[in-house]
């Protein structure tokens, strides 16, 4: 449905941001997935954070492989430069991208066979990079665009449209962003709007890269009895690990909201994620705890969500490469060329 | 009868053994004698242990091609003793045969004799074990040993090899001394038991004052440093890694904030070529000047995001520094083989602009012409080097800049401009070149667009529309046309009376002029074009025209110059014969003289194809 324009529906009573902007600048062009389709649950999300925390339209980046869930970044900040690159690489496009430029809000939009089969290399390297990226899966179980063939992250036992069980075991994008050494690894459901806001928001706010597994469920081919990843199996063994909520220091509350014997963490620029519910005993600091929490609940037939895990003491890319403050691409051209003295003085040493 | 500063000669070593830094010292030092001079290295692909071997060779007209008919062996590999003993040149017409320079520590197996040769027996294992204690230092100092042995049977000026020795030692006296010993202990020998010189040795020249001793990837290197390229990304893969290793190295002198002593320079060493590719195309997209290095393999596995870039229109600068292959093939060994893979890279129509240098010194200048290719095209652009340039020390003018310099960033709309204009869209209006302007992320609101591999219309737009798809795919033709004009034209140099073209490029430059002359004075003058660029400029399809027939040099089996100037131009097939020589080791004039004279007199004989391939 390309022709199909979106009609710009604005009213004075919408609620404007710091910017001036309301929500509806956030937007993108009409969706072209499926009525119901989680992703575009998650494109709203997406827009309702991204104006919460008053970004920039413009210095947004959207990043995207191929496959369903890499169209969505067309439906969201149409003042936003977006790549929709080519299938499991939009992680080496975003790398390149914000190697040269640092200031640029990268929000990458992959799915379960983009990221987890055949972009898990790139997936896997630009997690040990921490490149500074939101990095969101839209995790269905399931290839649409070809018609319904199971993907690397459907269950074991989970049933296809057609009956066939899934006999392959799953790779699950929270343990292996965990084990990899993600500094952000969270999981969602695209139905529950109100945990994964603010996750989003906190993802942004992160230095590194920051895992979001969303389930996201296909309406067309993996919504059946007898599928893990159907709407109903997921909001029946949704389990929430943890709620955050996320408090930028600009506002006014922050001097009124106390930790409150909740587990806080600090970002970077100030920002503080307070967990205001999760279990006992249950550290999102502490990777090897929360690895076997995961996998213990998982065991039990549980979806785990929540903002599971977070470190913010490793440098991003861009502190391990040491490269200046300034966005590369803002550099005079007169800083990176030596010159003419210098080469000839460097011949010297070609004699 | 006595040659001066003309002659061959061959170095054969194991690997690992310490046998490159001798090499070198004895390179620099005829180049700092002021003579031409050109050195091979026909290396192993193996750290430590396989046969190794160098070629220098010493050339006062300037001829710096393999000379394949060696004055002097230095035999140090019992592996391979037969062979290299056999290479040496014979008795001929009454001149004496060369020489075999081999370690006499051991006796030389009968087998091994030959009549028409000298040999000159040094006991540099004795000496070695003698004079040094460490066993490491033993096997390392052998080479600088016989260095000293060859100083005095080629008349080696001793006060630049110890002003080298000096260099790379002066900061260790042990080393230093060490080093100092073992080259005096050789030249002794070499005085005390030998006529010295031989009949073919170095007298001092005046012909490098302007020049330098540089290899390929390291111009390359100089020249994305000096091109403002921020962001290197790529996968290690020989013959290409030393071009990663020495932008790192001049980035870390030369790109370093001296403020904050961070880098004005991103290096992104790459989990595989698919992704190194995926980099240089974000940060192009982003606005970066950024490339990769790499080899025919590489290029294989970026097929996929060329066809992106190319698509799309995103810059992308690629050092291609071509290997022997196809599959893996042999590593170490040089081929020009990536010419139709790059020219065509990617599925789908495509097609690309391909540089071709012949030498480190337009290695430095191609390099830079690259990037303002790539950004004037936005499309990706090819630099196609090889193992022989890339990785060969030679000769060549001093590099130099020009600091009126001023990079060529294309079609790019500034956030003033976009305020100006009603509606930003990606591929249109195109200027006379079929280029559209093109925005960059994070400037301005209003030159938000979405970039797609998929298909689009002029617009940008998504598309499944034949027309709407035709006319983008049209467009981007025309634009790699257009080109044609800005890529390095074909250098041409014609003779008097000659009615054949020799059509060279690249790493065959050097034995092509050299045939050329050597044609000549056997009564066969060619004109010679080296073709520079892809897609092809009116001047190579007018040299062909001109010619009653071509010969085609290059060093691949399938004549893939030929093929593309047969599918590129319109001239007729029939008038362009090849001569192909794809062993891997670097072209000699011989190769050249011999097929084409062997091709001359068999032309158009059926049986032999257009094809002629001389083994080396």
């Amino acid at each position: 449905m390309p022709s199909i324009v979106k009609p710009v529906v604005t009213h004075p009573s919408l609620e404007r941001n710091d910017l001036g902007l309301n929500l509806r600048a956030y937007e993108g062009a009409m969706s072209t997935l499926c009525a119901g389709c989680g992703h575009d649950s998650v494109t709203a999300a997406i827009i309702k954070a991204a104006w919460e925390l008053s970004l920039d339209p413009h210095m947004i980046g959207k990043f995207s492989g191929i496959g369903c869930s890499s169209k969505t970044p067309t439906y969201f900040v149409s003042g936003a430069h977006g790549f929709n690159s080519a299938h499991g690489r939009m992680p080496a496009i975003a790398t390149g991208a914000g190697a040269a430029n640092r200031s640029l809000v990268a929000i990458g939009i992959s799915g379960d066979g983009d990221s987890l089969s055949i972009g898990i290399g790139q997936m896997a390297h630009a997690v040990r990079r921490n490149l500074n990226i939101v990095y969101v899966i839209e995790n269905n179980g399931v290839y649409g665009l070809t018609k319904g063939q199971f993907s690397a992250s459907a269950d074991l036992g989970s049933k296809s449209k057609k009956g066939e069980a899934n006999r392959v075991s799953p790779i699950d994008p929270v343990l292996l962003g965990l084990s990899l050494g993600a500094t952000f690894v969270a999981r969602s459901f695209s139905g529950d709007k109100e945990q994964l806001v603010p996750i989003l928001k906190a993802a942004i706010k992160h230095k590194g890269l920051a895992l979001i597994d969303v389930i996201s469920p296909c309406v067309t081919f993996n919504d059946h009895e007898g599928s893990t990843k159907s709407y109903l199996y997921t909001r029946k063994h949704d389990y929430h690990v943890t709620d955050a909520e996320v408090i930028i220091p600009a506002d006014e509350i922050i001097a009124n909201i106390s930790v409150n014997g909740h587990t806080a963490v600090t970002m970077h620029d100030g920002t503080v994620i307070r967990f205001t519910n999760t279990p006992e005993d249950y550290d999102p600091r502490d990777r090897a705890k929360v690895f076997a929490y995961i996998q213990e609940h998982q065991r039990e037939g549980k979806v785990p969500t929540g903002l599971l895990f977070i470190d913010e003491t490793p440098g991003d890319m861009h502190d391990v490469l040491g490269t200046i403050d300034t966005p590369l691409t803002q550099v005079p051209y007169e800083t990176l060329c030596p010159g003419s003295e210098t080469l000839a003085s460097l011949m010297e040493e070609f004699r | 009868m006595t040659r001066i500063n003309d002659f061959a000669m061959k170095l054969a070593n194991v690997n690992g053994t310490g046998s490159a830094s001798a090499n070198g010292l004895l390179m620099q030092t005829i180049f700092r004698m002021g003579i031409p001079v050109a050195g091979k290295n026909l290396f192993p692909s193996n750290i430590q242990g396989l046969p190794t071997w160098y070629e220098i060779r010493v050339s006062k007209d300037g001829y710096g091609a393999r000379a394949l008919d060696y004055d002097l062996m230095v035999a140090m590999d019992a592996q391979t003793y037969g062979r290299d003993v056999h290479e040496v040149r014979g008795s001929t017409n009454g001149a004496p045969g060369g020489y075999v320079l081999f370690d006499s520590t051991w006796p030389l197996h009968d087998d091994l004799h030959r009549n028409d040769v000298t040999f000159l027996g040094v006991p540099l294992a004795k000496m070695c074990n003698e004079y040094f204690s460490e066993p490491r230092t033993r096997i390392l100092l052998k080479n600088i040993m016989y260095s000293g042995t060859l100083a005095a049977l080629l008349n080696l000026d001793m006060e630049i090899v110890g002003e080298l020795i000096k260099e790379s030692y002066g900061k260790k006296q042990a080393l230093l001394d060490s080093n100092r010993k073992a080259l005096e202990l050789g030249f002794e020998f070499a005085k005390k038991n030998f006529d010295c010189p031989l009949p073919f040795y170095c007298e001092k020249m005046d012909e490098n004052g302007d020049k330098i001793l540089i290899d390929g990837n390291t111009a390359t290197a100089l020249g994305a440093i000096y091109a403002g390229a921020t962001v290197a990304a790529w996968y290690p893969i020989t013959p290409a890694t030393s071009v990663m290793d020495a932008f790192k190295a001049f980035a870390d002198r030369y790109r370093v904030d001296p403020v904050t002593k961070k880098n004005n320079f991103a290096f992104l060493q790459a989990e595989d070529e698919l992704a190194a590719i995926g980099m240089v195309i974000g940060a192009s997209w982003a606005g970066a000047r950024s490339f990769t290095s790499t080899a025919g393999p590489g290029i294989s596995l970026m097929n996929e995001l060329i066809g992106l870039a190319y698509y799309a229109e995103i810059p992308a600068v690629i050092f291609d520094i071509q290997r022997t292959g196809p599959s893996t093939g042999m590593p170490t060994r040089t081929q020009q083989s990536d010419i139709m893979e790059c020219a065509y890279a990617s599925h789908g129509d495509t097609k690309h602009i391909v540089l071709f240098p012949s030498s480190p010194a337009e290695c430095f200048e191609f390099a830079v012409q690259s990037f303002d290719l790539a950004e004037q095209f936005q499309t990706p652009v090819f630099m196609l080097s090889d193992l022989d340039i890339g990785m060969n020390d030679w000769v060549v003018p001093r590099l130099r800049w020009d600091d009126n310099y001023k990079p060529n960033r294309g079609r790019v709309l500034t956030s003033e401009e976009l305020d100006h204009i009603k509606t930003y869209f990606r591929y249109s209006p195109e200027d006379e070149n079929h280029v559209a302007a093109r925005t960059l992320p994070g400037i301005n609101a209003k030159g938000a667009f979405f970039t797609r591999g998929s298909g689009h219309n002029r617009l940008g737009g998504y598309t499944e529309t034949p027309s709407e798809y035709q006319e983008v795919m049209d467009r981007l033709l025309l634009k790699h046309k257009a080109s044609a004009k800005y890529v390095p034209s074909p250098v041409i140099e014609r003779k008097p009376g000659a009615t054949i073209g020799i059509i060279s490029l690249g790493g065959c430059d050097p034995a092509c002029r050299e045939a050329i002359d050597i044609l000549e004075s056997q009564g066969v003058p060619a004109n010679y074009m080296r073709v520079r660029g892809f897609p092809f400029s009116r001047e190579v399809e007018q040299f062909i025209a001109e010619q009653d027939v071509c010969y085609v040099v290059e060093q691949n089996r399938d004549g893939q110059l030929r093929s593309l100037l047969v599918l590129e131009t319109h001239v007729p097939k029939e008038k362009l014969l090849s001569i192909l020589v794809y062993g891997g080791f670097p072209l000699s004039a011989k190769s050249v003289v011999e097929g084409l004279l062997h091709k001359h007199v068999k032309e158009s004989v059926p049986e032999f194809g257009n094809e002629i391939l001389i083994e080396e």
